[in-house]
C-alpha cells in the first residue's frame, strides 16, 4: 500500500480498489489551524481535478481536488466535530474521503514521496 | 519632505499619470469655504425640507419616526466608536467587538432566533441576501415572495438575483391571507418570503405556511420593517421561520431621509445556515491569558478570503447604526420595549378610530400593529399632497409603492411620538381635503 | 488543493492559560479592573428585565387589534438605567483605538480625520429627521442636496452620470458591474461573461463579478507591481465582459498603462470598471473620466471623510460613462425645469433602462450630507491639496523607512507605501508579530497580508491629515522596531501586545467552536454548535 501525492498537496493511499484521500501535513501547516472541512456527499462521482471539498483555517480557505476519477464511498464525519485532526494527523485520522477507483492507472501519473518532498522543498 | 523623498516637486510624484490626464489648473467647482459659510449654505438647504418633528407626522412604510433617547446620540459620537475602523485588530477593538456580540444576542432574542450577524446595510438588502442564502442552503433556485412584502425589498431581491440562477415569483399584493404563497410552494422551492406586519400593516400568522414549506423542504424567511413591533407581536422564530430579516431603523436610528439604516439578519441554529450566512460575525474567545474577549470570526465565508467563492460581496456592516440600535435596546430592556410597543399600538388604535369615523374613509385592516391602510373616496396621492399643503404629513399613498395600483389607498403609521392633538389635527385635515 | 491565501498564526503557541477568567477581567485585582482599564461584563450579566433607561407613560390598556398575534413568553432582553448604560458603553469605548487617538495607517482604508462640521450638518433636523417617502414638496432641500452631491461627484470624475443609492463600496461595485451586464445584455452580447481581475485586487472585486453572473480570470502583476500588459493582452477576447481595476492599485501604485488598458478593453468590446477605493490619491488632480473609465464607485467614507463608525455605515455612489448611464438604477433625482427637483423612483418612469433598484429608499443620505459638507469646505483647491498631501506623506514614509524595512517595489508610490517581510527574514518575527508590537507602541497597525501579491505585506496609508512631526514620530517607532527585530529582540514581538486591553486572542478557538451570542449560564454555552 503506497501513498501518492499531487502537486496540489493531496495524498492518496490505495487498498484494493478503494483509495483514501486527504491533504498533506505540509498543506495543513501552510493553511494554519484548520477550523472547518466541507465534505461532499457519499455516492458523488468525481473526475480527476474536480473540486470535492473545502478546507478552511481562520484566515485561509482552499478547495481540495480529486486526484483520480471515482465515486465517493465514505467521508470522514469526525472532521466536522474535530477539524484539528487535519493538523494533528493529516495522513491518518485527518483523512477526507474514500473513493472507489475508476482507473487505477491514473495513480501512475502522481508523485511518490520522494518526488513530493522535492516538490515542497 | 521632498528632499527626503528625493524629488523636486509634488508634480514629480504624479509622473505615472498619463500626461493627457494630468490637470493643470483646478477643476471647475467652488473653492474652499469656512465653517460658517458651509454651515449657512447647507442650513438653507435643510430649511427647504419639512422635518418630521415640525408637523403632525404619520409616514411609515418601512421607516418610522420614534423618539431616540439623548444618550444614544451622545454615545455614538464618542471618538472611539465614531472614528474607529472595522475591528480587524481585536486587541484594540474590544469596544466595537463586545457591542457587536451584544447586538447579535439582542437581535437573536428579539426575533426568536438562535444567532444573528453583525448587521447588514438595511432591511431590504438583508432580505435580498436571505433569499440568496436560502438558495445556497437548500441547493434550490426558486423563491416565492408574498406581494405584500415591501415592494422596495422585492425589487432589491430581484436585483440581487437578476443574474444568478435564482428566480423569484411574487404573489399578488392584495389578498390578506397567505393562500397564494402556500399554493406556490412545491418540491423545488428554496424559500418563501413573508412580511409581518406587511406593507399594508396587516399581521400574519406564519405557522401554517411554515409547516407546509418545511414539508416541501423549503425555508421560511420572515421580514419585518418595524422592529418595535416585536415587542408586542409574536416573533418569527416562534412561528417556524428559519431566517428573520428586517429593518432596525426604528430602534436608535433616525429617519435620515432613507439611510443609513441597520439591517437585522438572524437565523436558526444550524451549522449549514451559519456557514452560509452573509456578513460579519463577532464571536467569543479567550486571549493568551485566558481572559474572555471577542473577535470577528468565520470570515472564510467572506469576500476577502473566498474572493469569487464568497457567500456575498459584502464588506461592511452598518457599524455605528448597529451600535445606536444596541444602545437604545439596552436603555429600553424588556420592560421598555414592551411598553413602547404597546404605546405604539394604542396610538395606532386611536388613530384608526379617529380616521375610520370620517365619512367615506374605511380602515382596511382586520389586524395591525402601528400602521394600517385606509381606503379613501379619492386619489390618495392627491390627498397626501393636499394634506402637506395644510401642514400634515399624512402617510404614504400605496400607489407610490405599487405604481398604477391601489390609487385610493393610503398607508398611515402612528408611533409614540404622535399626540392626541396630532391625531385630531390629522382627522380634521383629512376630512377637510376629501 | 488551491490556496486562496496563506494562513497565519491565529492562536498563541505554547500553553494557554486555563479558561478561568470568564468575565474578561484581570486575575491580579479583586475587581478584575486595573485602574482606568476597567473590566466590563456583558449587558446580559449586568441588566435586568424590569430595569429601564427611558421614560415612557403607562399604556392605557386598550383592547388590542393584533388579530391574535400577541407575543407570548418573555423576550429575554435585559435593560440598564441611563447612568448604567452610559458607563457600560463609555467603558467599552475605551477599549477601542480610533483616528481621534492617533495615526491609523490602514492601507486601502483612508483613515483620515473626520471633521465634526460634517456631524453637525448631518444632524440638522431638515436632513436627519426627514422621511424618504414624504411628498416631494416637503423634501426639496433633500433632493437638492442629492443633486448638488451628484454634480460634485460627476465634475470631480468627469463622468456624465452617477448612481447615489449604493450603500457601500462593494454595493457600488455591484452597481457598476450590473450596469455593464445590463449593457452587454441589451447589445445581445450574451457570450461576454469573463471579467479580468488583477491578482492584487481587493476580494470584493471577484465576489462582485460572480454576483453579476460573470466568471473571474485573474491577471498577474508584473515586476513593478502593476498589471502585466502582455498577460492582459493575451487574455482579451470576444468573451471578455470587462476589467475590474483599482487605480491607484492596491500596491499603492498608479497604473501607468491605464489609458492603453482602457483602449484595449474597449477595442475588445469590454468595459472598464475602476475600483475607486483609492480615489483619495488623485482627487482634484486626475479625473477618472479622462482615463477611459466606464464605471467607478466612490467610497464617501474614505475620500470624503464620512466616519468609519467601527465598520460602517459606508456609502458608495457610482459614476457611469455615457455607455452605461442609461442602465443606472432607480431612484435618482432630476431638476424639474421649474426651479425644483423630483425623484425618479420607478423603472417605468426612467428615461433609460435601469437594471433595477439596489435597496429601499434613496441611498445613504446621512453620508451624502457629510460628504458634501466636506467637499464644500475643501473646494476644488482644497481637494487637490488633499491628494497632493496624501501622496507626499506616503512617499515620505516610504523614503524614510526603506533603509530598515523593505519596500515591495521600486520607485515612488501614490498615497500608500507597501512593504514586504524580507526585512524580517530569519528574525523569527512575522508581519503579524511586527503589527502587534506597533499596538504596544500606541499605534494601530497597518493593513497586513494584503495585497496578496506581496509576501507578508504591510500597507501603510497615512492620509493627508497627519502632520510632518506626527509622521516623524511614527517613522521613528517603526525604525526602532525594525532594528529591534533584526537585533534579535524577538520576545518583544512574539508576546505583543502586552499593553493593549487584551493579549492576543485565540481566533482558532473562535472559529472551531463558534460562540456567536450570549446564552444564560444554565444553558449550554456553545450556542452555535
Amino acid at each position: 500500500m503506497t501513498t501518492r501525492y499531487t502537486e496540489d498537496h493531496e495524498w492518496i493511499t490505495v487498498d484494493g480498489d478503494i483509495a483514501t484521500v486527504g491533504i498533506t501535513a505540509y498543506a495543513a501547516g501552510q493553511l494554519g489551524d484548520v477550523v472547518f472541512v466541507e465534505l461532499p456527499e457519499v455516492g458523488k462521482s468525481l473526475s480527476k481535478g474536480d473540486e470535492f471539498a473545502v478546507v478552511e483555517s481562520v484566515k485561509a480557505a482552499s478547495e481540495v481536488y480529486a486526484p483520480v476519477d471515482g465515486e465517493i464511498t465514505a467521508i470522514n464525519d469526525a472532521l466536522e466535530g474535530e477539524p484539528a485532526k487535519v493538523n494533528e494527523d493529516a495522513t491518518g485520522e485527518g483523512w477526507f474521503v474514500k473513493i472507489k477507483l475508476a482507473d487505477a492507472s491514473q495513480l501512475d501519473g502522481l508523485m511518490d514521496e520522494a518526488a513530493y518532498t522535492a516538490h515542497t522543498a | 519632505m521632498l528632499d527626503a523623498i528625493g524629488v523636486a516637486s509634488i508634480d514629480d510624484l504624479f509622473t505615472d499619470v498619463p500626461e493627457a490626464a494630468r490637470l493643470d489648473g483646478l477643476i471647475d467647482l467652488p473653492t474652499k469655504q469656512g465653517e460658517l459659510q458651509v454651515e449657512r449654505a447647507l442650513s438653507a438647504m435643510a430649511s427647504r425640507n419639512i422635518a418630521a418633528s415640525q408637523a403632525p407626522f404619520f409616514v411609515g412604510a418601512g421607516a418610522y419616526k420614534h423618539h431616540i433617547p439623548s444618550t444614544v446620540d451622545h454615545l455614538i459620537q464618542r471618538s472611539e466608536f465614531l472614528t474607529a475602523y472595522t475591528p480587524y485588530q481585536p486587541e484594540i477593538s474590544q469596544g466595537t467587538l463586545q457591542t457587536l456580540f451584544e447586538f447579535q444576542t439582542q437581535v437573536a432574542l428579539l426575533t426568536g432566533m438562535d444567532v444573528a450577524n453583525a448587521s447588514m446595510y438595511d432591511g431590504s438588502t438583508a432580505c435580498a441576501e436571505a433569499v440568496m442564502m436560502a438558495a445556497r442552503v437548500t441547493r434550490r433556485n426558486k423563491a416565492v415572495m408574498a406581494g405584500s412584502v415591501h415592494p422596495h425589498y422585492v425589487e432589491a431581491s430581484q436585483t440581487l438575483a437578476k443574474y444568478s440562477d435564482v428566480s423569484i415569483s411574487v404573489t399578488d399584493a392584495a389578498p390578506a391571507d397567505l393562500d397564494a404563497v402556500i399554493a406556490e410552494i412545491d418540491d423545488t422551492t428554496a424559500c418563501v418570503v413573508i412580511q409581518t406586519p406587511d406593507i399594508f400593516g396587516r399581521l400574519h400568522d406564519l405557522r401554517e405556511v411554515s409547516r407546509i414549506a418545511h414539508e416541501k423542504g423549503a425555508l421560511v424567511i420572515a421580514v419585518f420593517t418595524e422592529a418595535v413591533s416585536l415587542g408586542l407581536v409574536e416573533a418569527p422564530g416562534n412561528m417556524g421561520a428559519d431566517i428573520a430579516v428586517g429593518e432596525g431603523q426604528s430602534i436608535g436610528v433616525g429617519l435620515n431621509f432613507g439611510g443609513p439604516y441597520v439591517g437585522l439578519f438572524a437565523c436558526k441554529n444550524d451549522r449549514r445556515f451559519i456557514r452560509q450566512m452573509p456578513g460579519r460575525l463577532a464571536g467569543e474567545t479567550i486571549d493568551a491569558d485566558g481572559r474572555r474577549g471577542y473577535v470577528l470570526t468565520l470570515s472564510t465565508r467572506e469576500q476577502h478570503i473566498r474572493r469569487d467563492k464568497a457567500t456575498s460581496n459584502i464588506c461592511t456592516n452598518a457599524g455605528l447604526c448597529s451600535l445606536a440600535w444596541t444602545i437604545h435596546m439596552t436603555l429600553l430592556g424588556e420592560k421598555g420595549l414592551t411598553t413602547l410597543a404597546r404605546l405604539n399600538h394604542e396610538t395606532a388604535c386611536e388613530l384608526a378610530d379617529a380616521l375610520g369615523s370620517i365619512p367615506g374613509v374605511e380602515v382596511v385592516n382586520d389586524s395591525f400593529f402601528n400602521e394600517f391602510t385606509l381606503l379613501l373616496p379619492k386619489n390618495a396621492d392627491q390627498v397626501v399632497n393636499e394634506l402637506a399643503h395644510v401642514g400634515v404629513l399624512g402617510g404614504v399613498p400605496a400607489s407610490r409603492l405599487y405604481p398604477g395600483r391601489f390609487e385610493n389607498y393610503l398607508i398611515v403609521a402612528a408611533t409614540e411620538t404622535n399626540t392626541p392633538e396630532d391625531i385630531a389635527v390629522f382627522a380634521k385635515a383629512l376630512a377637510g381635503v376629501l | 488543493m488551491g490556496m486562496n491565501t496563506q494562513g497565519r498564526p491565529t492562536r498563541m503557541a505554547g500553553n494557554i492559560a486555563p479558561d478561568n477568567l470568564a468575565t474578561g477581567g484581570y486575575a491580579d485585582t479583586i475587581s478584575g479592573s486595573r485602574g482606568l482599564d476597567q473590566a466590563e461584563a456583558l449587558i446580559f450579566e449586568r441588566g435586568a428585565m424590569d430595569r429601564c433607561g427611558v421614560d415612557l407613560p403607562e399604556p392605557k390598556g386598550l383592547k388590542t387589534r393584533l388579530g391574535g398575534q400577541e407575543r407570548k413568553g418573555e423576550i429575554g432582553l435585559p435593560g440598564l438605567a441611563e447612568p448604567e448604560t452610559m458607563r457600560h458603553y463609555v467603558r467599552l469605548s475605551r477599549k477601542n483605538y480610533a483616528i481621534d487617538l492617533g495615526l491609523y495607517p490602514l492601507g486601502s482604508c483612508t483613515m483620515k480625520h473626520n471633521p465634526r462640521l460634517n456631524e453637525k450638518v448631518a444632524r440638522m433636523p431638515g436632513f436627519a429627521d426627514v422621511h424618504p417617502l414624504q411628498p416631494a414638496s416637503t423634501v426639496q432641500g433633500a433632493y437638492q442636496l442629492m443633486g448638488e452631491l451628484s454634480h460634485w461627484l460627476m465634475t470631480l470624475t468627469n463622468m456624465p452620470a452617477v448612481a447615489l443609492s449604493p450603500k457601500a463600496g462593494a454595493h457600488g461595485e455591484f452597481c457598476g458591474m450590473m450596469a455593464i451586464r445590463a449593457r452587454l445584455d441589451a447589445d445581445g452580447e450574451s457570450n461576454r461573461r469573463r471579467v479580468l481581475v488583477p491578482e492584487s485586487a481587493h476580494g470584493t472585486n471577484p465576489a462582485t463579478a460572480v454576483q453579476c453572473g460573470f466568471t473571474v480570470d485573474e491577471i498577474p502583476a508584473d515586476k513593478t507591481g502593476r498589471v502585466d500588459m502582455e498577460a492582459f493582452k493575451a487574455k482579451l477576447g470576444d468573451d471578455v465582459a470587462g476589467i475590474m481595476l483599482t487605480n491607484p492599485n492596491t500596491c499603492g501604485l498608479f497604473e501607468r498603462d491605464i489609458r492603453e488598458i482602457a483602449d484595449l478593453i474597449h477595442e475588445a468590446g469590454g468595459y472598464f470598471y475602476c475600483d475607486g477605493a483609492n480615489f483619495n490619491a488623485i482627487v482634484g488632480r486626475v479625473r477618472p473620466g479622462d482615463l477611459g473609465v466606464d464605471a467607478m464607485h466612490i467610497n464617501l467614507h474614505k475620500t470624503f471623510s464620512t466616519p468609519h463608525g467601527g465598520g460602517g455605515p459606508g456609502s458608495g455612489p457610482t459614476v457611469l460613462s455615457e455607455a452605461l448611464a442609461p442602465y443606472a438604477p432607480v431612484p435618482y433625482v432630476v431638476e424639474n425645469g421649474k426651479g425644483g427637483w423630483e425623484l425618479v423612483e420607478h423603472m417605468d418612469d426612467a428615461e433609460g433602462d435601469p437594471f433595477g433598484r439596489m435597496a429601499a429608499f434613496h441611498g445613504q443620505m446621512g453620508m451624502f450630507t457629510r460628504a458634501l459638507t466636506y467637499m464644500m469646505s475643501h473646494g476644488s483647491d482644497g481637494l487637490k491639496q488633499v491628494a497632493e498631501d496624501a501622496v507626499l506623506n506616503a512617499n515620505y514614509i516610504q523614503a524614510r523607512l526603506s533603509h530598515v524595512m523593505t519596500a515591495a517595489f521600486e520607485g515612488t508610490c501614490m498615497h500608500e507605501a507597501l512593504f514586504d517581510d524580507r526585512f524580517l527574514k530569519d528574525t523569527g518575527v512575522t508581519t503579524l508579530d511586527f503589527a502587534k508590537a506597533m499596538i504596544d507602541e500606541g499605534y494601530h497597525p497597518m493593513t497586513m497580508y494584503f495585497p496578496l501579491v506581496v509576501h507578508g505585506a504591510m500597507l501603510i496609508e497615512p492620509t493627508e491629515t497627519e502632520s510632518m512631526s506626527g509622521l516623524d514620530r511614527f517613522i521613528d517607532v517603526l525604525e526602532a522596531l525594525a532594528t529591534a527585530a533584526k537585533e534579535g529582540d524577538t520576545d518583544r514581538f512574539l508576546a505583543a501586545p502586552v499593553h493593549a486591553p487584551t493579549k492576543r486572542l485565540d481566533e482558532t478557538r473562535a472559529a472551531r467552536q463558534p460562540v456567536l451570542r450570549w446564552t444564560a449560564p444554565t444553558d449550554t454555552v456553545e450556542a452555535a454548535e
